[in-house]
């Protein structure tokens, strides 16, 4: 059997070249199948079609049931089933059936029935499942023709869970002599690598054996999985670019069989995927782009037929062109290439070119110049999409000169335009158009004006709410702020003064919004009048609940002064037989407030203080009721995540404590491996999130403001900034502050290019519409980045500000704690470093109030600390051999050095280790290195060399100041020669440094040493900071050498204790609006669980036990002279159930982790 | 990537539909009539692109039957225009003439032509006859 079908197979070019197909057997009339088919075909209706499809399917199922019917009427019953299905009728008793065709019938009845399975059913199907043995069966068949069908299937649709049961056969089938096997279990293996990619982690060779096969099909079958895989992470796969090249010059080359040539074009589509892979490998990166420079020269010259599928193949030689790293001769061929497809009269091509020249606009703006003429007839094209594709361009080019003409442009094709998608899409873009270039606030309120009322109730409503934020909030100057609420007030009275009763919701709402806050602002106007707007607005139909409810608000806010409140209080009286609850309400509390004008001077004070008005999001005001109820005994609050942990744990015991339990137990067992990059970024990535609010749009994490802003500068399209700034570059931003004469100004100016003094229309519009870019026409190959300077610079602090006056948008920031303390937990997952052993020997700084005694008793513990730590070296001792030297920082020892042995700033090596007793931590034959005099009574670490090579040696030293870290650097030359110009660099992004002296030297003697300090201030926590550092210095003029060092700073060493007594606790506490709660564990080892556990505390991260009373301890500490934290520890059960609050929102989030990592450590 | 491939008449009847995402059935024929009126009443001189939802939709008319393919944004209009005609060509090869009639009384094959050509909304296979050989070889089993 198998015989016939390889010989069918490789017999088959003869056979088709026979050209012996008479249409491929045509139905018999007669069939039923034909039948049903001439029934379709004459159809006139609606109706009739469905009373015709809902008797054949009664038919049908009558048939397919019975067991008379043959495994050939059951094909025919099945093509009649896909019809039904395919005309929208539903034939869900004939899934089984196609499974069981599948499985019983021969081959034409079983591709039949394969073909019914993959057109019925998806995914997830629960039939599937019964498909799997089918399938088993087939792969292992020796009919080729059946292996075929099986990966066929297999490759369209399989159960996930199912995969381990075919993949071995699926991958024996790589190595199949028929290339068609071999390339189907290609696909197959694509599918899985789709939908379970960890699946197929173990075959990637296998993928490259598929690449390098001698078959070209099975070839350009793997590239789909390498497009794939190269998009997620180009840089592992940088060493095939050589293959990618070599295939694709073979491709062009015309190396393929004939038959693989379409239009005599060779293999256009496999040239088209190899482009895309090769962009991909080459983006950002000059050295793999080198080598693909004449490969793209050969396919760009290759392709100058003159066929639609030549040029498919250079607009993806184009784009390819443009995302790797430049070549002038390429760009300019590439550049004529476009010219050529936008001044084509096809239309199609006239497309594609404005397509590629949108691409390529964000990379080389000049380009848009040299085609503005094409462009403007785009503009007035009859063809939407010509056009929308026109408009898309402009938004890319768009700068603070050109943007009231396009905008313009825009809005007036949204005027004409019915498809809510375009309408969504433009309406924002118009919005974050207007946002960062508005040349006035004039301009700017008309053109969100026309915005709204065109965005209508599709808008997302991300875009109202973020420009009432932005009215809101206001930018850097007062007197512009004050205008445009001023002229925002304006605009809407007039609004409102015409009819409005076509208005969309949302706009009516930013409105009511809009008067009731800053109407008050406009001198001259009677506020009665206004009242008088919004309640015939009230009164008016159509206008939605939720919109009543905007204006009753606003209405709130207006009500003060006699007449006004009259005239509220009429509205009032008529909501409080309305039948909605919600408007009753705000009309009873708008009665009350109306009575009682203190109470609405204190609720809704008249300039309403958009910044100092602070949200308590944490409640502290019901702490009192709270802990009143828990004396009455109440069940103290969970938060969400805890309860469904606590949940979790019920219906599951695990002996471990929960919460901490997974990623600590993990990050204490896995093989630890300190170098990996990741794990510094990882910690970076991690601070980050939880600290910046305002950076938090960008990274996809929950945002503090509780609005989502897709349209924000940077929300929507991430990489909207780099495309964006060519268009901007080289403006001051008084150009941008101009006025709108200003731009008139600049649409009448010629462009640099010598015109005919009679400009006609669309020359004019041609000017500005690419002014601005003119400055570009210079070669900027590169994607370059100059800010641009949006008109409303969003103040730094978005958390409360937005929510003065409309209460169901107060902020959540508790939430976002929340969130934060999920980041940390998951982060502990992540991280594989070990965790720090900060506790093993640190000795407490001294404590606020530290007197003479406190000084005295230190000086007794420090003697020990010599001693101890000799015990507590051979414990670290193997860290400290595993940490590379550059990263010692976190893992060394901390001790305080004995006074007596104090010397001089600087003290020679060689001197010092004379003087000293063995006891130096760096080891006896190493030199030894002292704090300055006026250091060593600090509390602070061990010196840990950092880097050293031939001449030069650091050494770092933290020394825990009250206001400050102090980060002290020893240099010490270890030869005899003189060093020349020493220079000490040290940064961090994140913290404030200071440097307090020595970092320049001109010169430095040999075998001396020298110091240098730097202060460090955290202003906000992180977890972890990562410092990096610079020595550079000449051995001889001329000669110059730097070394590089980094370490890390985590938050803990910027904790210091808080002295206070228990009611001065009290009231801090309550003063606090951050706040989070977290169990962690108890140290059950040794005396009081609670009093052991908090004195781990203690010493680990410089904590203050202010009081411990029973089951309930108190803990104060803060970040150096800064924010400080309470934390409120109560036992509860076998866990500690902690309760931090602070001043600052990441705090709390901070301290717990690093209270988790101690304890864990313990 | 392609979303979908339908091929439509004038009447605005479905001929043949295959979707690389799932659609539910109910929601289909509401698609296939939107789609429709995109593509039918646009002119001659218009492009053979259209934007459709967050899709963009090229189609290609051969008499009185238009192939509609619905793909993504990152896709290449233009090499698709041209999938298009590649698979016609297919079609015309193995039919001898290929016409709507044609294309009616085989779905089933049409289907398996295609399955060969764009599988989970890549395109697989252009090559004609390898397109056509798995198809081929199961006609020459049925006759013997």
């Amino acid at each position: 059997m198998s015989d016939v079908v390889e010989k069918t197979l490789t017999a088959l070019p003869s056979l088709l070249s026979l050209d012996s197909q008479p249409g491929a057997g045509k139905l018999s009339s007669t069939s039923k199948l034909g039948q049903f088919i001439r029934n379709i075909t004459e159809l006139t209706s609606k109706h009739e079609e469905e009373k015709l499809i809902k008797k054949e399917l009664a038919v049908i199922k009558d048939q397919v049931s019975s067991p008379y019917t043959t495994m050939r009427q059951m094909r025919e019953l099945m093509v009649r089933s896909m019809y039904c299905e395919m005309l929208g009728y539903e034939a869900s008793f004939a899934y089984i059936h196609a499974i069981k065709l599948a499985q019983q019938g021969t081959v034409l009845e079983k591709r039949a029935g394969y073909l019914a399975v993959s057109l019925f059913l998806n995914e997830n199907h629960e039939l599937l499942l019964l498909l799997v043995n089918t399938v088993l069966k087939d792969l292992q068949s020796t009919n080729i023709i059946e292996v075929c069908m099986a990966l066929t299937v297999v490759s369209q649709i399989f159960p996930k869970d199912m995969i381990p049961a075919v993949l071995p056969l699926v991958e024996e089938k790589l190595s199949h002599p028929k290339e068609i096997i071999r390339r189907k279990a290609v696909l197959a293996l694509y599918k899985f690598y789709l939908i379970a990619p960890n699946q197929v982690q173990h075959i990637h060779g296998k993928f490259r054996k598929a690449l390098c096969d001698k078959d070209p099909g099975v070839m350009t079958s793997s590239l789909h999985i390498y497009l794939q895989m190269i998009q997620e992470s180009p840089d592992s796969y940088k060493d095939l670019v050589g293959s990618f090249v070599t295939i694709l010059r073979q491709v062009v080359g015309g190396k393929l069989p004939l038959d693989f040539n379409y239009h005599s074009i060779p293999a256009p589509w496999l040239q088209m995927q190899l482009l895309r892979i090769l962009s991909l490998l080459g983006r950002e990166d000059q050295s793999t782009s080198e080598t693909m420079y004449d490969v793209l020269n050969e396919s760009l010259r290759r392709a100058e037929m003159n066929h639609n599928i030549t040029y498919a193949i250079l607009y993806e030689c184009v784009k390819a062109i443009y995302t790797i790293h430049p070549k002038a001769e390429l760009l300019e061929k590439a550049a004529k290439c476009i010219g050529n497809f936008v001044l084509s009269p096809k239309i199609n091509l006239k497309y594609l070119g404005l397509k590629a020249l949108t691409y390529v606009v964000q990379h080389d703006a000049s380009l848009a110049l040299q085609h503005q003429m094409t462009i403007i007839e785009c503009l007035d094209h009859s063809d939407l999409l010509i056009k929308r594709e026109t408009l898309e361009l402009l938004f890319r080019i768009t700068n603070a000169q050109n943007v009231t003409v396009i905008v313009e442009r825009i809005l007036s094709f949204l005027r004409l335009c019915n498809d809510d998608y375009t309408i969504i899409d433009l309406v924002g873009k118009v919005a974050e158009l207007a946002e960062k270039y508005a040349p006035d606030n004039e301009w700017f309120i008309q053109t969100m004006t026309v915005v709204f009322s065109l965005g209508g109730d599709l808008m997302p409503p991300d875009i109202p709410s973020s420009f009432l934020r932005l009215l809101a909030e206001g930018s850097q100057s007062e007197v512009d702020d004050r205008q445009l609420k001023v002229y925002a007030v304006n605009s809407y009275l007039s609004v409102l003064n015409d009819d409005c009763s076509h208005l969309p919701q949302r706009f009516l709402q930013v409105i009511s919004w809009v008067l009731g806050e800053y109407s008050y602002l406009r001198e001259g106007l009677d506020q009665e009048e206004v009242i008088l707007l919004l309640k015939k607005l009230l009164d008016q139909r159509g206008v939605s609940a939720e919109t009543r409810s905007w204006v009753l608000s606003a209405l709130t806010k207006l009500c003060r002064g006699s007449g006004r409140a009259e005239l509220a209080l009429a509205v009032a009286e008529s909501l409080s037989s309305t039948l909605d609850t919600v408007l009753r309400q705000q009309g009873h509390e708008l009665r009350h407030l109306i009575q009682d004008g203190s109470l609405h001077a204190r609720v809704l004070p008249q300039p309403a203080p958009a910044n100092s008005l602070e949200v308590d999001s944490s409640l502290s005001f019901l702490d009192g009721f709270v802990s009143d109820a828990l004396a009455a005994g109440a069940a103290p609050y969970k938060p969400p995540h805890q309860r469904q942990e606590e949940l979790g744990q019920q219906r599951a015991p695990t002996l471990e404590p929960y919460a901490l339990s997974l990623p600590m137990s993990l990050s204490s067992c896995t093989v630890t491996d300190r170098q990996s990059p990741s794990v510094l970024s990882m910690s970076s990535g991690l601070s980050a999130n939880s600290t910046e609010p305002s950076q938090r749009a960008g990274v996809a994490t929950l945002m503090l403001e509780g609005v989502k802003r897709v349209w924000g500068k940077e929300g929507y399209l991430p990489q909207r900034d780099t495309s964006e700034t060519p268009a901007t570059v080289e403006e001051p931003s008084d150009v941008v502050q101009s006025s709108h004469q200003q731009v008139v100004i600049d649409i009448s100016q010629p462009e640099p290019e010598p015109e005919p003094p009679q400009l006609d229309k669309k020359q004019q519009l041609a000017s500005s519409l690419f002014v601005g870019l003119g400055s570009q026409n210079s070669a900027c190959l590169l994607g370059k980045t100059e800010a641009t300077v949006p008109r409303f610079r969003r103040k730094p602090h978005l958390n409360d500000a937005s929510s003065s006056g409309t209460s169901e948008r107060s902020s959540d920031s508790s939430h976002s704690s929340h969130s934060t303390a999920d980041s940390f937990l998951y982060g502990g997952l992540l991280e594989e470093e070990p965790a720090t052993p900060i506790q093993s020997s640190r000795h407490a700084p001294q404590p606020i109030a530290a007197s003479g005694s406190c000084e005295a008793r230190q000086h007794g513990l420090t003697v020990n600390g010599v001693d101890e730590n000799r015990g507590g070296a051979v414990v670290c001792a193997k860290e400290e051999k595993r940490a590379h030297p550059t990263q010692l920082i976190e893992s060394d020892m901390v001790r305080v050095r004995p006074n007596a042995l104090a010397e001089g700033a600087v003290v020679p090596p060689q001197n010092c280790s004379r003087h000293l007793p063995s006891t130096s931590s760096c080891g006896s034959d190493s030199e030894v290195l002292k704090l300055p005099f006026e250091l060593q009574n600090l509390p602070h670490s061990d010196i840990i060399s950092l880097i050293s090579d031939s001449h030069l040696c650091i050494s770092c030293c933290r020394v825990f100041r009250e206001d400050a870290l102090l980060i002290v650097l020893f240099l010490s030359n270890s030869t005899e020669m003189v060093l020349c110009d020493v220079a000490l660099e040290l940064s961090c992004e994140e913290l404030q440094m200071g440097s307090l002296r020595g970092n320049v030297m001109e010169s430095m003697a040999g075998r001396t040493s020298s110091v240098c300090h730097y202060t460090v201030f955290m202003e906000r926590p992180h977890t972890h900071v990562p410092f990096t550092g610079t020595v550079s210095y000449q051995t001889q003029p001329g000669h110059k050498h730097t070394l590089h060092f980094s370490g890390k700073l985590t938050t803990a060493d910027f904790i210091r204790p808080l002295v206070l007594s228990t009611e001065e606790y009290g009231k801090l506490w309550l003063s606090f609006s951050h706040d989070v709660k977290q169990n962690l564990r108890l140290l059950t080892d040794a005396g009081d669980p609670l009093i052991a556990t908090l004195n781990v505390l203690k010493d680990c991260l410089q904590l203050h036990i202010v009081d411990i009373i029973g089951s309930e301890g108190i803990v104060a500490c803060r970040l150096l002279d800064g924010a400080p934290c309470l934390m409120h520890c109560r036992v509860h059960g076998a866990s500690l159930a902690v309760w931090l609050r602070s001043s600052l929102s990441s705090f709390p989030d901070c301290l717990l982790y690093h209270c988790q990592r101690a304890l864990q450590e313990h | 990537m392609i979303k979908f491939l339908l091929m439509i008449n004038k009447q605005g009847q479905t001929r043949l539909s295959k979707y690389y995402d799932h659609v539910d059935v109910g929601k289909r024929a509401a698609l296939e009539a939107n789609v429709v009126k995109c593509c039918l009443f646009r002119k001659k001189e218009e492009c053979s692109f259209v934007e459709y939802k967050d899709y963009k939709l090229v189609y290609r008319q051969y008499a009185a039957l238009f192939i509609v393919v619905g793909i993504t944004d990152d896709e290449n209009e233009l090499s698709i225009y041209e999938l298009v005609h590649n698979f016609i060509e297919v079609l015309d090869k193995y039919f001898n003439r290929v016409s709507e009639l044609d294309i009616m009384f085989n779905l089933d094959k049409v289907h398996i032509m295609l399955d060969e050509m764009i599988l989970n909304g890549c395109i697989v296979e252009t090559n004609k006859n390898r397109i056509l050989a798995p198809l081929l070889a199961l006609d020459k089993m049925a006759e013997s």
